[in-house]
């Protein structure tokens, strides 16, 4: 027993088979998500390199170091780079793909060859869509506005079709996680212990499949528009311009729910470990992680109050959003009620946690600003919302993403993190991304509208801050990337549970060997039982 | 034990006294702390308008709730995290697994906060869409990248150049006390092109000053209305992404006394024609007398008199008032929907004949014929 105990533990998933080429064509659920990990760094490295340049050229008023073509381009880049490269793939496919299986004790996700396949989906869809910059580069913005975008322009057609590869690496992997879900986990794994992570990555699968093939649609509508100059959505050829509205935010509103659900889930992971303690309200976490998805498909409109659309659809719009803000309320009330009596350790994960809570919150409160009708109309299209927006991507996606990359390195790689210098990356993470968007809100109340190349002087002050703020988020990852990266190397050596979890991936080595469990777990109890 | 009776005699009494003074102290904190927020907090540009002051006074509203909610759960975050911090890492921590009554409460609280404000946003919103009777109508035409400013008297504004060169937006004049509504459209950069990126695009008439904001959508008109209640110059931006000449696609709003304005529109206004008057030339030069009268009776195709306002039945079933997007569409593509009791397909499209202009003052003309 002794004996084949210590076998395995020498062979894992990381020593399983060795070369490039087995990385590139494995099935393993863990290598793909390894795989996920590189390819959405680097398009962070990407997308946060176009945000340092926009914040840089908004320094000052006027030109600073782009003119205002090369501005629009910059701004449409790092919007269409960040959203469908790494904030949708973020979590699901990197951190989903390697512990979905492992938290429900499986082996490995129910299709892994096309598992395999979405991983392909994602990187020629994001080779097609950067190609654009071979023809001049796109400049409509990551929202591809009809008539604007409608100019027979290379560029807009790779983006758009880009997109629509990188959409199917979506779809498909939501599809091998509702299959995974359902009908992979453990003897005595019910719906109701599976980790609360599983419940928001299965709610999220549930939107990136049926949400996902809209955008599809609409993206071939443009390019079928673009190309043979079929009137969809340009009123000179008989189409309607908000029509694609219509179809674009039909989709975009839900995936905003797809990059943020997950990370709900990674954050009731982080809260339960790192104060020892059940989560409060199990059942209200999850559910309301699926009643969200579903109302997530009825709030589109209200990114279109000022549109042209009736008064009565911006009424009916407004009030459906207003219910979207219960559930949330509830899940940040349960990871509080959490805390309380619990064993708080504040190691790193557990800082990026209680900072997504704080931003978070932040994020939310604007969100039921931003719902309110009237409120809107002054707030729409100027930086409140996008100061609101990256409240809610970065302080809550990235911070979560963060939070689970520091929390689950251990097991990934078998190696311990310098807790000491996470932390670091942390304060600079977290005090830069306040600098930065905080003073963004007082802008938008100004009156200071989003997308905007230059800016009245009297601007300049708060954007000056926000670009101070820019740079100290740009030292915060460069602090991230290279502790982890130490630790890739010199990490010492982590043990199977380093933070005392509860949850099945700690029962087993770490690294995980090649099918994740040398027995196949039984399980008797709900996930957090920390008695 | 007189002592003590002077105890007894005094201990109710200082708490009547010092129970009201903690809540009257509360009181007064927390109003000046919503005073502060209501009047420098909210960082919003004076407002202009009243619907301005009451989109203030919800916002108001809504940060105030929120920093008191965020304290509330952000503070007791903190609080739990100081107080439960972990000693040993054989800590023993209590196992709750949840909370009926603390859950309703923390979901009902809210609900009823966020139904609150849907219905306080709704009525204000109601009264941003709904244009009074009395309001003076002007109309705004946006191109890439600029704003231009048509009266009815057939004055146009346009933006112009300083002796430095430098750019001098549009001004819009207006009175200030009586409302105005804009009924805006956007055009190509110009007429004759035929390179697809020089068609019009969508804009959004953003004054923030009056805390309202409308797309201007390509292919038809949109409308938005304010009233200044004061004179003074306000900023007007595009706020839908527009292309590189967004962030300068700037315009502004002189608000001026009533009888000031009377005199401005009446200046220089005089040896051009109105646009109604341009309305009826063009009624005339583009045959449209051919088919439709001006004095009720009915020749090929509907009357022009009286039809302003009107609601009639179209072929096909349903009812249409004739403003300003029906009688765009009619001319433009004449079959969308004809008028119930009359042939279709007899009127030639004018889609490509008229420019924006045109259609302008054929509208304006028709809204004289009563």
């Amino acid at each position: 027993m002794g004996n084949t105990a210590g076998a395995h533990a020498e062979t894992n998933y990381l020593n399983h088979e060795k070369g490039l080429w087995n990385w590139l064509s494995t099935l393993d659920h863990k290598r793909i998500g390894l795989l996920y990990f590189i390819t959405v760094a680097l398009f962070f490295l990407v997308g946060g390199v176009f945000a340092l340049l926009i914040r840089t050229e908004l320094y000052s008023a006027g030109q600073t170091i782009m003119n205002a073509e090369q501005y629009s381009r910059t701004m449409t880049y790092h919007g269409a780079v960040m959203v469908f490269l790494v904030i949708i793939p973020g979590i699901p496919a990197f951190l989903g793909n390697f512990f979905l299986p492992m938290h429900i004790g499986a082996k490995d996700v129910a299709f892994p060859r096309l598992n395999l396949l979405s991983w392909y989906c994602l990187i020629v869809g994001a080779l097609i869509a950067l190609s654009s910059l071979f023809f001049g580069g796109a400049d409509t913005g990551w929202t591809f506005y009809t008539p604007y975008s409608i100019k027979h322009s290379p560029a807009v057609l790779c983006m758009a079709m880009g997109v629509f590869v990188a959409g199917f690496s979506s779809i498909l992997t939501g599809l091998n996680f509702i299959v995974t879900t359902h009908k992979l986990r453990a003897p005595g794994m019910t719906m109701n212990r599976i980790p609360l992570f599983v419940w928001a990555l299965y709610s999220t699968a549930i939107i990136q499949v049926l949400a996902t093939p809209v955008l599809a649609i609409t993206v071939l509508l443009l390019a079928m528009e673009n190309v043979f100059g079929i009137g969809f959505f340009d009123p000179a050829l008989g189409g309607d311009p908000v029509l694609f509205q219509h179809f674009f935010w039909f989709y975009s509103h839900p995936a905003v729910y797809i990059m943020i659900l997950p990370a709900f889930g990674v954050i009731s992971e982080l809260i339960t470990t790192f104060s020892k303690k059940t989560i409060f309200g199990y059942t209200a976490i999850a559910y309301s992680s699926v009643a969200i998805a579903a109302v997530s498909f009825f709030v589109w409109g209200h990114h279109m109050f000022v549109s042209g659309q009736s008064e009565l659809a911006g009424v009916v719009f407004s009030f459906i959003t207003m219910l979207v803000g219960v559930p949330t309320a509830i899940k940040l009330f349960n990871w509080v009620a959490t805390l309380y009596k619990g064993s708080i350790n504040l190691a790193a994960p557990m800082l990026f946690a209680l900072g997504f809570m704080f931003l978070f919150t932040i994020g939310g409160v604007t969100g039921i600003v931003l719902a309110t009708v009237a409120v809107d109309v002054h707030f729409h299209d100027t930086y409140f919302v996008v100061a609101h927006f990256h409240y809610v991507m970065v302080g809550g996606t990235l911070m979560a993403i963060m939070g689970g990359i520091y929390y689950w390195f251990p097991k990934m790689f078998g190696k311990l993190v310098s807790d000491l210098w996470a932390r670091v990356s942390f304060f600079f993470i977290f005090v830069g991304f306040n600098v930065t968007f905080y003073p963004q809100f007082i802008l938008g109340s100004l009156g200071m509208p989003r997308r905007y190349f230059d800016y009245l002087p009297e601007y300049q002050h708060l954007n000056r801050i926000s670009t101070v703020g820019a740079y100290l988020i740009g030292v915060g990852f460069t602090i991230a990337v290279v502790t982890v990266i130490h630790a890739l190397f010199r990490g010492k050596p982590a043990g199977s549970n380093p933070w005392g979890g509860t949850t099945l991936e700690w029962t087993t080595a770490s690294p995980p060997p090649h099918e994740n469990f040398l027995v196949t777990p039984i399980v008797t109890a709900g996930p957090y039982e920390h008695r | 034990m007189r002592e003590i009776e002077g105890e007894a005699a005094m201990s109710p009494n200082r708490r009547l006294v010092n129970r009201p003074m903690i809540v009257r102290a509360l009181a007064v904190l927390l109003l000046s702390v919503f005073s502060i927020i209501a009047d420098a907090g909210t960082f919003m540009p004076p407002a202009a308008t009243q619907i301005a002051g009451e989109v203030d006074s919800i916002y108001a509203f809504l940060l105030i709730t929120s920093l008191i909610s965020f304290i509330l759960l952000i503070g007791g975050m903190f609080w739990f995290v100081y107080k439960y911090q972990r000693r040993s890492a054989n800590d023993k921590t209590a196992y709750i697994t949840h909370n009926h009554t603390l859950e309703f409460i923390w979901s009902f609280i809210p609900f009823v906060i966020f139904m609150f404000v849907f219905f306080w946003g709704w009525k204000v919103y109601h009264d941003m869409r709904n244009v009074p009777e009395n309001a003076l109508e002007v109309q705004v035409m946006a191109k890439k990248w600029d704003w231009r400013f048509l009266y009815k008297s057939g004055k146009v504004v346009t933006s112009g150049l300083d002796d430095n060169g430098q750019k001098v937006p549009a001004t819009l004049v207006v009175p200030v006390g009586r409302p105005v509504k804009l009924v805006m459209a956007s055009e190509k950069i110009n007429e004759a092109s035929t390179d697809p990126s020089d068609r019009p695009v969508l804009h959004s008439f953003f004054i923030p000053s009056a805390r309202i904001k409308q797309d201007v959508v390509p292919g038809r008109f949109t409308m938005l209305w304010f009233n200044f209640d004061q004179p003074g110059d306000y900023w007007v931006f595009c706020a839908e992404f527009c292309g590189a000449g967004h962030s300068a696609m700037k315009a502004l709003i002189r608000a001026v006394p009533v009888a000031d304005f009377e005199k401005w529109i009446s200046d220089e206004g005089g040896g051009k024609l109105s646009l109604a008057d341009q309305g009826r030339a063009l009624y005339a030069s583009k045959a449209c007398v051919g088919c439709h009268s001006a004095d009720g009776s009915r020749v090929v195709g509907p009357t022009f008199k009286k039809l302003w306002g009107s609601k009639h039945g179209i072929d096909g079933g349903g009812t249409v008032e004739v403003d300003e997007n029906y009688v765009r569409e009619s001319i433009v593509n004449p079959n969308a929907k004809v008028t119930a009791g009359y042939p279709s397909g007899i009127m030639p499209a004018y889609a490509g004949q008229l420019s924006d202009d045109e259609l302008n003052a054929i509208i304006e003309f028709l809204k004289t014929l009563k």
